[in-house]
């Protein structure tokens, strides 16, 4: 787990970087899934649903 | 293709069938409006796909197999409306000019978070076909052959394209080659390892 840098050659430094604008990514997605969702998406859902009757 | 579907959801029919589709269908909105969030770059126009999507999705319920992958069937759904939609605007490049001076606006925020920011623009550079691959792949949590079906592609394709965003990306960061003034080049990927090393100590 703990890999510190220690040559830092240029090839872990890369992989240090691309590693880290993944985990950035992954935030940047995650930010906006952890968002509450909005009312409109289950109101729109419903009324869908109404639309297509039970029986 | 995929796993076998669970035998009990296929058995099920009319108003129980659509209960159990509409409750996975809601567990995947906040999935669906981050892809959408990440193609469109704008939180309106982003949330107005998600829901078109949605809907496109509830409308073909019946064509869906339960038990089968739903995230990846609703992604796809999404993605085609995203370029449809922006096939039939090709012409209103005044929307588009628009929505990119929004986003700029709300990156010169100067209280929102930096690394993330310059991430989210540096995204926005990468040809769409790149940055769906990458956010798929990077952040969405598909394989790649989930999202060579996604995208329509062969296997091998995504991983170009997700190799290519990911050149792509460091390189803008690093160069600082976006829009935006009073900043020097390579601010943008100390700040995002900084911070990807503060996360990953959190952790």
């Amino acid at each position: 787990m703990d890999e510190r840098r220690k040559g830092t050659a240029p090839l872990d430094e890369a992989r240090l970087r691309q590693r880290a604008i993944g985990v950035k990514l992954r935030q940047m997605f995650d930010d906006v899934v952890n968002e509450p969702v909005p009312d409109e998406f289950l109101e729109i859902l419903r009324k869908a649903d109404g639309k297509n009757g039970e029986g | 293709m995929g796993p076998s579907p669970d035998v009990a959801q296929t058995l099920l029919e009319g108003t129980a069938r659509d209960q159990v589709f509409q409750r996975e269908l809601v567990a995947l909105i906040p999935h669906l409006r981050a892809f959408a969030r990440t193609l469109t770059g704008d939180a309106t126009q982003a949330d107005d796909l998600a829901q078109d999507a949605m809907i496109k999705a509830w409308d073909a319920r019946a064509s869906f197999q339960l038990g089968t992958n739903m995230k990846a069937w609703t992604f796809m759904i999404l993605r085609n409306q995203f370029y449809s939609d922006k096939r039939r605007s090709w012409r209103s490049t005044q929307l588009d000019q628009e929505a990119a001076e929004r986003t700029l606006v709300a990156v010169d925020d100067p209280g929102a978070p930096l690394a993330l920011d310059e991430l989210r623009l540096a995204m926005s550079m990468l040809p769409s076909e790149q940055r769906e691959a990458l956010i798929l792949v990077g952040a969405g949590g598909f394989a790649y052959e989930e999202a060579a079906d996604i995208c329509g592609c062969a296997v091998g394709t995504v991983k170009s394209r997700v190799s290519r965003a990911r050149k792509a990306l460091q390189g803008i960061l690093e160069t600082g080659a976006y829009d935006r003034d009073g900043r020097g080049a390579g601010d943008a990927m100390r700040s995002i390892l900084a911070d990807a090393e503060r996360l990953s100590a959190v952790r």
